[in-house]
């Protein structure tokens, strides 16, 4: 269609080929690293060092999946990722829905029951979101012992939660803003109180930015290593921190198929989400970022 | 408008003042968390950094020393520059390659969404699996190098990961990977906001289409780029993650930043009064670039 209604020179056709060929290009530079990753994950040892990067796996095997699922080395210990897979999930999904709620709340409250000084709160709290995180790392370890929290799951937690808030807060009271008063106002003349309110009239219209909410912090809590690498012990590290043990420890010889099928394994729940919904994925990204 | 008329209706009962501090109620545990874990933290570090800790927090305080003794470590210098040279190749290599494959993608291409979401993927991974997929990549005897040499191209060397002078180019190159894409979506959603008549009306005065991004596009996307600036330097400063997993800093200490060398010594390394200083410095650099960025925000918001 678009052919017949645009005139096509052949000089405008050769642009039209060097812009999909650019375009391709950039393409293969973005998707080569994780083919090359998959690939090498189910190549035997031998075709490795045998083959280069591009080379086709002759012989497929699952077993670098499985021996970095259950028997690789992270450190010390020999029982590969899977353990600390379910860590980052025991750490992420609470994290995710205490921060994602607390923030919902906050952004209600902070829009729709504005009181003197609630804008000083708000730009209080987003300071939250650019502070570097090496200037708590050791106050936090202190208090996270006083608290009793040193290297448990429950720690972690903690720490997300409390500097996710600046971000949920951020993402649904610029979302609140631009829900019209109107409604709030009638209800609050007819008496509904502030549980009622949010729970009759904002929550039903949230789902976007509940869904950008949640995406955000579970790829952020995900993919943290440095609080993961703080404030952990062996038995609760996040997948992160066990990855970059599984790929430092040397024993014998180097198995990279093991340690891309680890990368792989610890990859795979962020594509995943980012492959369902990479719409909500980028309104995160821009949100989160670009709008104060 | 309707603030006053909320207000009366509210019974001066022990309910209606709950319902009146409610909201309030509701923020003070966030406000509480964020004066202590935020605000009360940068000042303990603050107060750490005024202290001779090593390996656990004392209180004796030595004045500005460990500062002095941050100016005078080389390896802190060698951190810091290296931040200078990442930040600067990594900031401008990802808004040249944004900005660029946004404009490509904007010409009503076949497949856009699909392309897209490839050039976006990367920022879905942890820095972690990129600094450890392209540590394989960079690896001079199985990765890139072996491969072009087995297509006959002997002489050819990519070795930058394992050579002290070109090992923070590998930082340049893997961040790019990561990041551009995400760069790419913000110049194209910038884009698609542009209104088209203006480019018509460039385009009827005979402008060239070079001319017409150059001249009327790119101007209209200031903002676009700004906020990419603010984004991708808030990376560079706390790039920590994609060191370690990379190249551990190495060889020697030639790819630290300063957020591994705070790590290193407050955690590894037993100075603690230190490291604190060092980050106080990093917060430093933030706010360096955060405060002219409040700044201008609040200021367009006024005008507009």
């Amino acid at each position: 269609m678009a052919n017949v209604i645009r005139r096509q020179t052949p000089a405008a056709r050769l642009l039209r080929v060097v812009l999909y060929g650019v375009l391709i290009v950039a393409g293969l530079f973005y998707a080569l690293p994780l083919i090359v990753m998959l690939m090498t994950s189910i190549k035997p040892l031998s075709e490795i060092s045998a083959g280069t990067l591009l080379s086709l796996p002759q012989n497929p095997t699952l077993e670098p999946w499985t021996k970095a699922w259950g028997e690789a080395c992270t450190g010390m210990r020999c029982e590969g990722v899977g353990g600390y897979f379910w860590n980052s999930f025991a750490i992420v999904i609470p994290a995710v829905l205490i921060s994602t709620t607390v923030g919902a709340l906050n952004g209600y409250a902070l829009t729709k029951w504005r009181f003197k000084g609630s804008e000083l709160v708000f730009a209080l709290m987003l300071f939250g979101c650019f502070i570097p995180f090496q200037v708590v790392l050791l106050p936090m370890a202190q208090t996270l012992g006083w608290l009793g929290l040193s290297s448990s799951r429950a720690g972690l937690i903690l720490v997300h939660v409390v500097f996710g808030i600046a971000f949920t807060t951020l993402f649904f009271r610029n979302f609140y803003v631009g829900v019209p008063n109107e409604l709030v106002s009638a209800a609050k003349l007819d008496g509904a109180g502030f549980f009622r309110i949010f729970w009759r009239i904002l929550l039903p219209v949230s789902a976007p930015i509940i869904v950008v909410s949640v995406i955000w912090q579970f790829t952020q809590i995900w993919n943290d290593f440095l609080f993961g690498v703080a404030f952990s012990a062996h038995n609760t590290q996040p997948v992160t921190v066990a990855l970059n043990n599984l790929v430092n420890t040397s024993t014998g010889v180097r198995e990279y198929n093991v340690d891309m099928a680890a990368a792989m394994i610890a990859a795979l729940p962020t594509l995943v989400v980012y492959v369902l919904a990479g719409k909500y994925f980028v309104r995160g990204l821009t949100a989160g970022s670009v709008k104060g | 408008m309707s603030e006053p008329t909320t207000r009366t209706a509210v019974q001066p009962t022990a309910s209606g003042w709950l319902q009146a501090w409610l909201p309030r109620l509701v923020l003070a545990p966030s406000v509480a968390v964020s004066l202590f874990f935020v605000y009360g933290f940068m000042l303990w570090t603050f107060v750490l950094s005024l202290t001779s800790s090593r390996m656990l927090p004392s209180y004796d305080f030595v004045g500005f020393g460990q500062y002095a003794r941050l100016m005078a470590n080389e390896r802190w210098w060698v951190a810091s520059t290296n931040l200078m040279v990442f930040g600067v190749l990594f900031i401008a290599i990802c808004l040249v390659i944004g900005a660029l494959l946004a404009i490509l993608l904007d010409q009503k291409i076949r497949q856009e969404g699909a392309l897209r979401t490839i050039y976006l993927y990367p920022m879905a991974l942890s820095f972690i699996v990129t600094g450890v997929v392209w540590k394989w990549l960079l690896n001079p005897q199985l990765g890139i190098q072996a491969m072009v040499q087995s297509w006959g191209f002997e002489s050819f060397r990519f070795d930058w990961i394992v050579n002290p002078d070109m090992a923070i180019y590998t930082l340049v190159i893997a961040a790019v990977w990561q990041a551009s894409g995400f760069v790419m979506a913000l110049f194209l959603a910038g884009l698609r906001g542009i209104d088209d008549s203006i480019v018509k009306a460039a385009q009827l005065d005979g402008a060239s289409l070079p001319r017409i991004y150059w001249r009327v596009v790119m101007p209209c996307l200031r903002p676009v780029v700004f906020s990419a600036v603010m984004i991708l330097a808030h990376i560079a400063i706390k790039s920590f993650d994609l060191v370690v997993a990379l190249t551990g800093g190495g060889p020697g200490y030639a790819t630290d930043l300063p957020a591994t060398f705070m790590y290193t010594h407050a955690f590894n390394r037993a100075q603690i009064g230190l490291g604190s200083a060092s980050a106080m410095l990093m917060l430093g650099g933030v706010l360096a670039i955060l405060i002219p960025y409040l700044y201008s925000e609040l200021r367009s918001r006024k005008h507009g």
